[in-house]
């Protein structure tokens, strides 16, 4: 449960598929336009999936379903990628001397 | 103040009347009422010299980058290039700006007009590095910031290098406004610029252009300093063609006469920019012919009445390369250089590679930058997230095999990275065409003249084109 005051992140749907404009493919027309924004909870407390108000980073006021309490990034370098390991070898050896 | 409304319709509705508040410009009084404007008005009313742009961009950590030459890869490249021939390979080091790229150079001069016109903050609409730039500018300059990034799928999956920008402008104090994939996102973002009369500090004005051009002119200048001459060829990565543009004038304004300009671009020919599944079965987010084809032939469809991004005024030749063929010489640049930067930065460098080839070993070839790298900014998050979307990630010829979106090919061996020569005549017959059909009028002598310097052509080709 998420208090007032607590960083969060909120979700809207900007316009429903049916209300999106005429040159789309039809994969993005068949989707809602949704958004994400962050910001300071307004209520005095909320779960994820109610209707709230954040405060944003320049104080716009935003209204939308909490999605996530304390949001964090999970982006990062990824799994191994054997190929780049083998670049850098070729590389290496044709700078030892090696024509290829 | 009644309420306005807010649905897609009204707001779009408004949008004209929006964009003139937002930007402090009336672009009516460069209008010719036919098919020219007076691009070059457009360009002077920033009111800025050269000189003040540097000023304004030296106060916050922006431009006098390094050039580097890359002595490595310049040796590597001879070994494939006939006796005689590998021009020097030197890189203009963009990384070291501020937040990390060129866009610096253009958010600093946007932003600090936005504080000098009196806006309390700046939106920018942008997936890129220019929204880090902003939003450093911002921060250093005093001004509330709001980004618009297009940024994940219907799915909610985020395009990691997107989801890493993101945090970059979270990071310096920006707000983030995240949305699926489509075009739509000019309509939020023009309901936010009406909701918060912040500045629109949109990639493609006036001011954003004319500060590339410090890009441009330091290049001349480093040249002449470290090797007493002026470069043969420069080469751009090409998207929405500021750079291009800036760098290109700039070069110009320093007096180059002969200095080749080259832009770059990956092409992604067969990916849809606007389809929710094409959208993260790609690699690169920019620097890619999905933005930079249509941005050349149709530069007036931005978020602004008219671009000051005009690339096809100033290139010289347009090639082209792979995702596979960036990834590969992005390796090579950490490897042999000791330089480990993003990759999306790095398009122009795997064309240079093989451009170097073609020029003699006195030649002096600069590629225009480099960009910041981190988490999801990078080849092995980008190679992992390519695999986990079942695209196949393989060693092979990419001039043959590449497919984008279907796989990505790393070049075997530095020998098949090869630049494809792209036809220039063909995209510029079609922003000829494009411009005459938008007007909707026949095109008078001064529209003819007009459209020769659109595309760096005389008189006689516009007519060709048109059938005139």
């Amino acid at each position: 449960m998420a208090k007032k005051g607590d960083w969060v992140r909120i979700h809207n749907i900007v316009l429903k598929a049916e209300q999106r404009t005429g040159k789309l493919p039809e994969d993005t027309k068949n989707s809602d336009l949704q958004m994400w924004t962050k910001g300071f909870l307004q209520e005095e407390s909320a779960e994820v999936g109610d209707e709230v108000t954040v405060e944003t980073a320049c104080g716009r006021i935003e209204k939308g379903t909490l999605y996530e309490e304390n949001p964090h990034y999970t982006h990062s370098y990824g799994e191994f990628v054997p190929e780049i390991i083998e670049i850098d070898r070729t590389l290496r050896e044709i700078l030892r001397g090696g024509d290829k | 103040m009644a309420q306005l409304a807010k649905d897609y319709d009204s707001v779009m509705g408004r949008s004209n009347e929006i964009m003139k508040e937002a930007l402090g410009l009336d672009y009516a009084p460069f209008e010719s009422g036919s098919v020219a404007f007076d691009y070059e008005a457009l360009m002077k009313a920033t009111n800025y010299t050269i000189d003040e742009i540097n000023r304004i961009q030296s106060r916050t950590g922006v431009g006098s980058t390094p050039l580097l030459e890359l002595r490595n890869i310049t040796a590597f490249a001879r070994k494939y290039a006939k006796p005689g021939y590998g021009a020097r390979i030197f890189v203009k080091d963009e990384a070291a700006n501020a937040s990390g790229s060129f866009k610096d150079r253009r958010a600093a001069c946007a932003v600090a007009h936005a504080k000098k016109l009196g806006y309390k903050g700046v939106v920018a609409a942008t997936s890129g590095n220019y929204g880090a730039a902003v939003a450093s500018q911002a921060a250093m300059q005093g001004l509330e910031c709001i980004i618009v990034q297009e940024c994940y799928d219907s799915k909610g999956v985020g395009q990691p290098e997107i989801v890493e920008k993101a945090r970059k402008c979270e990071a310096l104090g920006a707000e983030v406004i995240q949305l699926t994939v489509g075009p739509e996102l000019f309509y939020t973002t023009l309901s936010v610029i009406e909701d918060t009369g912040y500045f629109n500090a949109s990639l493609y004005s006036p001011y954003g252009i004319a500060g590339i051009e410090t890009l441009g002119y330091e290049i001349a200048m480093q040249c002449r300093e470290k090797i007493g001459k002026d470069p043969d060829m420069v080469v751009c990565t090409n998207a929405g063609g500021g750079m291009v543009t800036g760098t290109a004038r700039g070069l110009i304004k320093a007096g180059c006469k002969d200095t080749k300009v080259v832009a770059a671009s990956i092409d992604l020919t067969g990916l849809s920019m606007a389809s929710d599944v094409d959208f993260n079965r790609k690699s690169c987010t920019t620097g890619h012919t999905g933005f930079g084809v249509p941005y050349a032939t149709d530069p007036d469809h931005s978020d602004v009445p008219r671009s000051a991004a005009r690339p096809l005024r100033y290139m010289d030749e347009y090639v082209t390369t792979t995702q596979g063929e960036v990834m590969y010489m992005t390796e090579m640049l950490a490897n042999l250089e000791g330089l480990e930067r993003g990759p999306a930065g790095n398009t122009a460098l795997a064309c240079a590679f093989s451009l170097a080839q073609e020029l003699p070993e006195d030649a002096v070839l600069v590629v225009s930058e480099t960009e910041y790298t981190g988490a999801g900014k990078h080849i092995q998050p980008q190679l992992a997230f390519a695999k986990e979307n079942g695209i196949d990630v393989r060693f092979g010829n990419p001039q043959e095999e590449d497919k984008p979106g279907t796989n990505l090919i790393l070049p075997k061996d530095p020998s098949f990275i090869k630049h494809k020569v792209a036809d220039l005549k063909h995209f510029k017959q079609s922003r000829i065409k494009k411009a005459v059909k938008k007007a909707g009028c026949e095109p008078n002598e001064a529209d003819l003249v007009y459209l020769a310097e659109e595309v760096k052509e005389d008189v006689a080709f516009v007519k060709e084109t048109l059938g005139l």
